[in-house]
C-alpha cells in the first residue's frame, strides 16, 4: 500500500489502537490534520494550548496505562509542548508526541516557525526522531510506541517535516520492532532475588519502600500480596499513592519532605529497605549522608541507572517490579512468619500514635485539609484525583484516602503548575465512569485556565476544587519559615470573579465559605456533569506539615509551627 | 571521593544525532569530557567513540549506565587495562633545528611528515601522557600550531 506520510500517521495510530489524540494544528502539521479530518478511528481533542494537549495525554496515559498521544505543529507549537514532554519524562509517563517541522529544504534556514525541535527534546525524552523519509515513518512510529511503553516508560518525540508528510511511500506496519541496541531487562537475576529474600528473612525491621514504578508496571496488587504474606510494613512515595490502599493496615503513609512522622521515622529506623520502583529522590531522602543509616538496601528497578545512583544498593535487582515481586512472593510463601515482625510493627504504631498526620480545626474558617478529607468521604473510590503543584498537592497526597493505583495523577518530578486541569481532562477521557476531580490552588489553576473551553466543548466535566488562600502557598510557606516573612511576589489577593469566569465558558461556578456550602457545591457540580470551579476560601496561613527542611535529615521534622 | 581519569568506549549506531546525544548527556549531567574521538567501524552500521573522562567511582558508574540507557548505544566498555594512543601534529618554522626535532619525534613514535617553504609539520603518536611530554619538550623550537587528536583505546 502506497500512501502519503500524513496518512501513514493516521494508519499507524489506528493500528496502535489509539482512541484519543490531544493536539493543536498549525502550518507544518496541516497535512496530518487534513487526514485527521477524513478519518474516524480516533477522536481528536483540540485543547486551547499545546502544553495542555501534552498534560491531557499524560493524564490519559496515567489513568489507562496506555500510551498517550499528543500532536502539535512546529516552532511555538512544539516549544509550548516542551513543558508537558519534560513532565512526562520526569514521571516516566509513556507518550508519543508528534510534531510538524518545516520542509526539509528549509531546515537550517531559520524559516518561519522553525526550531530545532529534536535538539530541544533530546534531553527530556526517552528517545526522539527527525523523520527524513516517509518510507521510514512506519518503522519509526512503531518504534516510538514500543519505546514509550516498554522498559522504563517515557515520552518519545517524532518530528516530521511538512514535505515528508506529503511524500508517497510504501506503508508496511507488520514488521516487528527490532532494536539491537535496546533490550530492557524484565526478569530479575534469580540468584540476586534469592539473596534478597534471605536478607528479608534475616531482617528485624524491614520496610517496603514503594515507588511509582509499581504503578507503571501494574504491580500494586502483587505488592499488596507480598506485604500481607510477609507482614512487612510499607511507606509510599508521592508517586506511589494508591499502591497499598489507604485502609491497608501495613501502610504507614507517605514519606519524604512532607511525609508523615511515622513513615520518616520508620525509614530512619529500618534495617532493610526493600525499594520497589522508587528512585531515592532528594524529596524522599533528605540529607543523603544521614538517610537510613542502619539499613541495607534491596533495590528493584527496571532502569539500571536508578540503582546505586544516590543510595548504594546491597542487593541490586534490575528487572520489572511485577516480575521480581512475583518471584520474591513465590520464595517467601510459607517461609516467613508474618508474626516475626510484630515488634517492629508495634514500634511503627508507636510512631503513628506519637504524631499522626493531623490539622487543627478553627471555628469560622475552612481548613484546606478538611476539604480533601471531605472529598474522600463523599467520593472516595468513585473519583480520580489530579492536582496542580504546591500546598494543595501535598495535602492531597497526605489526606486523600487513595484506594487503588492510577487513582492519583499529579506532577511529581517536574512539579509543573498548570498540570492538574488538562491532566484531569485526559483522565476523564480515559475513564468516563468516574468523577474527575482536580484539586488545585488559586495560583496553579490560572496557568491553564483556557482549558475551560476544551472541557466544555468535549464534555469532559472536570470538577476543579480551588483551595484558595490568596497566596502562592508553598512559596509563601518557605518565605514564612526561611525568609523572615518577606512575601516577595506571592500575595495573590488580586483575583478574578471565579463564578463569572467559568460561567462565561459555559461551566458552573461556586464560591464557598462554609462546610455546608462546600458539600452542596460538590454535589451540584457532580450532578450537573459540567466543568466546574469550586472556589473554596481556606485559612490563609496554613502550612504543610510535617516538613523536612530542604537538605535536612529525614528524622528531623518540623512537626508544628507556632507564629512568634 | 577521589576523582580518577577513565577511558570509556561506546559502540553506537551511525545516525545523524547519535553524537549529540552523547555530548548532551555529558553536559546535562555535569560530567567532564577530557577528550572525545569518533569514527565509523568499517563494514558495520556502528561507530566507535572513545571518551576520556574523570570523576569519582560513583560518577563513572553513572556515566556508563546513562550512556547505556541511550537508545542508539549498543555497548559501553570501561577500560581498566588498555592500550591508549593519541596523535599530535605540530608545525615548526623551517629555520629551527630540524635534526633535533626529528630526533625528538623519533623518541615518541613520530617523524616529519610534511616540508613546505617556511614550515615543516611533524607528527607523533603515543600514550597521551607521553604526547604531553613531547609537547613540553618541543617548546624551545617555537611551534606555530599544535593539534591533538584526542585519545583512542583498545582493551588488551
Amino acid at each position: 500500500m502506497k500512501i502519503s506520510g500524513a496518512r501513514m500517521v493516521i494508519e499507524a495510530l489506528k493500528l496502535e489502537g489509539v482512541d484519543t489524540v490531544f493536539g493543536y494544528p498549525g502550518g507544518a502539521i496541516m497535512n496530518v490534520y487534513d487526514e485527521i479530518y477524513k478519518q474516524d478511528s480516533f477522536q481528536h481533542i483540540l485543547t486551547r494550548h499545546e502544553q495542555a494537549a501534552v498534560h491531557a495525554a499524560e493524564g490519559y496515559a496515567k489513568v489507562t496505562g496506555r500510551v498517550g498521544v499528543a500532536m502539535v505543529t512546529s516552532g511555538p507549537g512544539f516549544t509550548n509542548a516542551v513543558t508537558g514532554i519534560a513532565d512526562a519524562y520526569m514521571d516516566s509517563i509513556p507518550l508519543v508526541v508528534i510534531s510538524g517541522q518545516v520542509p526539509m529544504s528549509l531546515i537550517g534556514t531559520d524559516a518561519f516557525q522553525e526550531i530545532d525541535s529534536v535538539g530541544i527534546s533530546r534531553s527530556c525524552t526517552k528517545h526522539n526522531y527527525l523523520v527524513t523519509d516517509a518510507a521510514e515513518l512506519p518503522r519509526i512510529l512503531k518504534e516510538a510506541f514500543y519505546l514509550a511503553a516498554t522498559g522504563r516508560p517515557g515520552p518519545v518525540h517524532v518530528d516530521i517535516p511538512k514535505d515528508v508528510t506529503a511524500q508517497i511511500a510504501k506503508f508496511d506496519y507488520s514488521k516487528p520492532v527490532e532494536l539491537e541496541t535496546y533490550k530492557p531487562t524484565i526478569k530479575g537475576n534469580a540468584r540476586q532475588i534469592k539473596k534478597a529474600v534471605a536478607a528479608i528473612a534475616a531482617a528485624k525491621r524491614p520496610l517496603l519502600y514503594l515507588g511509582g514504578g509499581i504503578i507503571s508496571s501494574d504491580a500494586a496488587y502483587e505488592v499488596r500480596e507480598f506485604a500481607k504474606l510477609t507482614g512487612i510494613p510499607a511507606v509510599e512515595t508521592f508517586m506511589a499513592r494508591g499502591v497499598m490502599g489507604a485502609d491497608n493496615p501495613l501502610l504507614i503513609s507517605m514519606l519524604g519532605m512532607h511525609g508523615s512522622y511515622a513513615a520518616n521515622m520508620a525509614m530512619s529506623e529500618t534495617d532493610l529497605i526493600i525499594g520497589l520502583g522508587a528512585r531515592f529522590d532528594d524529596r524522599v531522602t533528605g540529607k543523603l549522608s544521614e538517610f537510613a543509616k542502619n539499613a541495607d538496601v534491596i533495590h528493584v528497578d527496571i532502569d539500571p541507572a536508578s540503582i546505586s545512583k544516590l543510595v548504594n544498593a546491597d542487593y541490586p535487582i534490575v528487572g520489572d517490579v511485577k516480575n521480581v515481586v512475583e518471584e520474591m512472593t513465590a520464595l517467601v510463601r510459607g517461609k516467613i512468619d508474618p508474626e516475626r515482625f510484630a515488634p517492629w510493627l508495634e514500634t511503627v504504631e508507636h510512631f503513628n500514635k506519637l504524631h499522626p498526620l493531623s490539622y487543627a480545626e478553627e471555628p469560622g474558617v475552612i481548613k484546606p485539609q478538611w476539604v480533601i478529607e471531605r472529598v474522600g468521604e463523599l467520593l472516595g473510590d468513585g473519583a480520580n484525583i489530579t492536582t496542580d503543584v504546591g500546598q494543595h498537592q501535598m495535602w492531597t497526597a497526605q489526606f486523600y484516602p487513595f484506594s487503588r493505583p492510577r487513582q492519583f495523577v499529579s506532577s511529581g518530578g517536574l512539579g509543573t503548575m498548570g498540570f492538574g486541569f488538562p491532566a484531569a481532562m485526559g483522565v476523564k477521557s480515559g475513564d468516563k465512569e468516574r468523577v474527575s476531580i482536580n484539586i488545585t490552588g488559586d495560583g496553579s489553576i490560572l496557568m491553564n485556565i483556557q482549558e475551560l473551553m476544551t472541557s466544555v466543548e468535549y464534555k469532559l466535566p472536570v470538577v476543579n476544587i480551588i483551595l484558595n488562600n490568596q497566596f502562592l502557598g508553598m512559596v509563601r510557606q518557605w518565605q514564612t519559615l526561611f525568609y523572615d516573612k518577606r512575601y516577595a511576589e506571592t500575595d495573590l489577593s488580586m483575583q478574578p470573579n471565579w463564578v463569572k469566569l467559568v460561567e462565561s465558558f459555559g461551566g458552573a461556578g461556586y464560591d464557598v465559605e462554609t462546610k455546608e456550602q462546600f458539600d452542596a457545591a460538590l454535589k451540584d457540580a457532580v450532578e450537573k456533569n459540567v466543568v466546574a470551579l469550586i472556589n473554596v476560601k481556606v485559612s490563609r496561613f496554613e502550612n504543610v506539615l510535617p516538613m523536612v527542611p530542604s537538605g535536612g535529615s529525614l528524622f528531623n521534622m518540623m512537626l508544628e509551627y507556632k507564629d512568634k | 571521593m577521589q576523582n580518577e581519569r577513565r577511558v570509556v568506549s561506546v559502540i553506537l549506531q551511525n545516525e545523524a544525532s547519535a553524537l549529540s546525544r552523547i555530548t548532551d548527556l555529558f553536559s546535562a549531567r555535569g560530567y567532564n569530557i577530557e577528550s572525545l574521538t569518533v569514527a565509523p567501524i568499517p563494514e558495520s552500521k556502528y561507530s566507535r567513540l572513545t571518551i576520556a573522562t574523570s570523576g569519582s567511582v560513583r560518577v563513572i558508574e553513572q556515566i556508563i549506565k546513562q550512556l547505556h540507557k541511550l537508545i542508539p548505544v549498543l555497548r559501553v566498555y570501561e577500560h581498566a587495562d588498555l592500550v591508549e594512543k593519541e596523535m599530535a601534529l605540530v608545525k615548526f618554522p623551517i629555520a629551527e633545528n630540524l635534526s633535533e626535532i626529528e630526533t625528538l619525534c623519533n623518541a615518541y613514535n613520530g617523524k616529519i611528515v610534511n616540508v613546505g617553504n617556511d614550515m615543516i609539520i611533524a607528527m607523533v603518536a603515543d600514550e597521551p601522557k607521553r604526547v604531553l611530554h613531547y609537547l613540553e619538550a618541543i617548546k624551545r623550537f617555537h611551534p606555530k600550531e599544535i593539534v591533538r587528536s584526542g585519545t583512542v583505546a583498545l582493551e588488551r
